[in-house]
């Protein structure tokens, strides 16, 4: 199916048992993939950005859940209906992730050519050997000067930096149509995050993998997204192609947001600042989730959550603004100072 | 300037012993901080940047004597903070703080905030009693968190009102001088403009410095005075921060700088790509540290021989690069 989206998530609820029932960490998220593109979904932390990334590999950790009525397609496959076996020859074959911390996804008693070759055990028919070589291969690909003698080696040995790549190679491998990486280069140094970004723009390139890219650094999107998801509270509230997104946010969060991120050559006597910060899923509002921090908020808000509609084309945001812009002007002379 | 800074760093030098073999006996060391000099004068924020491993926590620690220096001096205020002992050191810590990076380590999970503030009252003999109380209400409110919160407990609050909390019991015995360690890292963005915004009010209206320790380059960009940037336990450039952020020297800075991603998705950045890993503080090259990785077109056998002294290029430029030439005072009026 040429036509339809790579990945297709529609009405996803992520809940986790509480005291009262349940809470909603991720609550009615729906997007889609195309083949070959870069998405970045972006957020605070607690907005639902990692639970949304693993519930596509049907991964969200225990206790939560993904409730009944949630849709994930991918491929032309129902992923909410597969049986185990082939759930399982799905991950790390056709979607893949990549994980922030490698030293925890990593099995520290196993060299990581041993991880590498296995994934190619497990998803063909390649003997020891020929999965050991293809795995000394892959890590040549993703940058790891000696890769023969590296493969010997366990996870502990290895800088972070390369067990990153290590990372992504084991992703790799297998030639994935998606990449899910969540937070890849949080834990790394700035020079080493550079190294990495290229490494995964270089095989995308190569490749023509789709990536989706989750992250909480602005930097980061603009480096990498083609387009990009902003989710606040368990929710989209705003998705645009990368340019517009940068130029002319419209949800007021991803105003704030970008506004808050502290600019290298800019001399600037004060950072914008979004009031307070962002509530536990117990604890958000009626309405617009975001209105107790907006500063544009009104009457409205709080009566009636706004639906994501169309600011221009393949623009969204979850904002009465979209309908009633004069309301932006009359305040954001206030709001600015 | 001829006025003594209140706080003088000069060669300050730390080392860890290296253990190893079944006895555990001392093999070596490790120079976490190398030969290390600076000034701070009073109402200035001094940043320390670099990459992790680079020692610029363990500078800040030194200077406080969290950890003891091996060689070197510290003065602050006139005061020769290596020599003191006992009481006196206690004594000088009221004017020398430390915020942390991660506020929730850092706090005690038992004691409720009020109380870890007002422990720094009543050590140093600053208020007792109500007029204790009174003050610590009055601080939570400076860092902008509501006086009756005194009575919760740390995991009650979020990270950004934790770190607040760090701040007010740093403030608490009004120091002149306070180590803020990463104080941003662990923040959300947003949150993270407010506690910058907060930490340079609180400088204005009290004249503090700060040595400001920080991996992002973005955020020091906004609050530092100077800038010091590290690497493998030394300076190796050191500059206003517009001559820092605009015409830095030294290779490593250039390449740190290119490295930070730009906001602009119509301008991705073209980087200087640093190949591979900072080398191992215990095992550290010859001659120049970074000289390894080092792109700069004149590298040559000198730079993996001698060592770079951190020298003065350019009026308060300084830099540790034998190929960066010292430009005329003449040409740098400006």
């Amino acid at each position: 199916m040429p036509d339809s989206p790579l990945l297709d998530v529609h009405a996803l609820h992520i809940a986790f048992p509480s005291v009262e029932g349940k809470v909603r960490a991720v609550d009615g998220v729906s997007f889609t993939i195309e083949r070959g593109e870069s998405v970045c979904l972006v957020g605070e932390s607690g907005c639902g950005k990692s639970l949304t990334a693993l519930s596509l590999l049907r991964l969200v950790p225990s206790p939560g859940a993904i409730e009944a009525g949630s849709q994930i397609t991918f491929d032309g496959h129902d992923v909410m209906g597969m049986a185990d076996e082939p759930l399982r020859a799905m991950r790390g074959h056709r979607m893949a992730m990549i994980f922030q911390e490698p030293m925890t996804a990593l099995n520290p008693v196993l060299t990581v050519g041993d991880q590498i070759a296995e994934v190619v055990r497990v998803h063909s028919a390649a003997t020891r050997k020929e999965a050991w070589a293809r795995a000394v291969a892959m890590l040549e690909q993703v940058g790891i000067a000696d890769p023969g003698a590296r493969a010997t080696q366990y996870p502990h040995e290895l800088s972070g930096g390369m067990r990153q790549r290590v990372m992504i190679a084991m992703a790799l491998i297998m030639g994935p149509t998606l990449v899910i990486a969540d937070e890849p280069t949080t834990a790394l140094d700035v020079t080493i995050q550079a190294q990495i970004l290229d490494l995964l723009r270089a095989m995308r390139e190569k490749t023509g993998m789709a990536l989706l890219l989750i992250t909480h650094d602005l930097g980061v999107v603009a480096e990498m997204a083609s387009r990009v998801i902003v989710m606040y509270a368990g929710r989209v509230v705003e998705e645009a192609p990368v340019e517009a997104l940068f130029r002319a946010p419209t949800h007021p969060y991803t105003e704030g947001l970008l506004a808050a991120v502290p600019r290298m050559f800019a001399e600037q006597e004060r950072l914008h600042t979004i009031p307070g910060s962002v509530p536990p899923p117990d604890a958000w509002p009626t309405g617009c989730k975001f209105r107790d921090r907006c500063a544009y908020a009104f009457d409205r808000c709080a009566l009636e959550e706004p639906a994501l509609v169309q600011v221009a084309s393949a623009h969204r945001a979850r904002c009465h603004l979209v309908q009633e812009p004069e309301r932006r002007h009359a305040q954001g002379a206030e709001a600015g100072t | 300037m001829s006025v003594t800074p209140l706080l003088q760093v000069k060669n300050l030098t730390t080392s860890f012993p290296i253990r190893s073999g079944l006895l555990q006996r001392v093999t070596g060391a490790v120079r976490a901080v190398n030969d290390v000099s600076f000034d701070i004068a009073s109402g200035e924020t001094l940043a320390l940047v670099g990459e992790s491993g680079c020692g610029k926590t363990t500078t800040g620690r030194s200077i406080l004597r969290l950890v003891e220096p091996t060689s070197g001096t510290v003065h602050f205020a006139g005061t020769d903070v290596r020599a003191l002992r006992g009481e006196a050191l206690r004594k000088l810590r009221r004017h020398m703080q430390i915020v942390f990076q991660d506020p929730y380590g850092s706090l005690n999970p038992r004691m409720t905030i009020g109380a870890a503030i007002r422990e720094g009252l009543i050590v140093h003999e600053l208020a007792h009693g109500a007029a204790a109380d009174a003050r610590v209400k009055q601080l939570l409110d400076e860092v902008g968190l509501r006086p009756e919160y005194a009575a919760r407990y740390p995991h009650e609050f979020s990270g950004g009102q934790r770190q607040r909390v760090g701040i007010a019991r740093a403030l608490a015995v009004e120091p002149q001088f306070i180590v803020c360690d990463e104080p941003v890292s662990a923040l959300d963005v947003s949150v993270q403009a407010q506690v910058v915004n907060l930490l340079r009010d609180l400088q204005r209206e009290r004249g503090l410095s700060y040595l400001f320790i920080a991996h992002d380059l973005a955020v020091v960009s906004h609050m530092a005075d100077r800038v010091a940037v590290m690497y493998l336990g030394r300076i190796v450039e050191l500059a206003s921060r517009r001559a820092l952020f605009q015409a830095p020297l030294m290779p490593y800075t250039r390449a740190l700088l290119s490295a930070v991603p730009s906001l602009d998705p119509a301008h991705r950045t073209s980087r200087i790509l640093l190949a591979g890993d900072p080398p191992s503080p215990a095992n550290p090259p010859t001659g120049c540290v970074f000289h390894p990785r080092c792109s700069h077109p004149d590298k040559d056998e000198r730079c993996a021989r001698d060592i770079p002294p951190l020298e003065e290029k350019a009026p308060g430029h300084f830099v540790a690069c034998l190929k960066v030439p010292v430009a005329h005072p003449s040409s740098l009026t400006s």
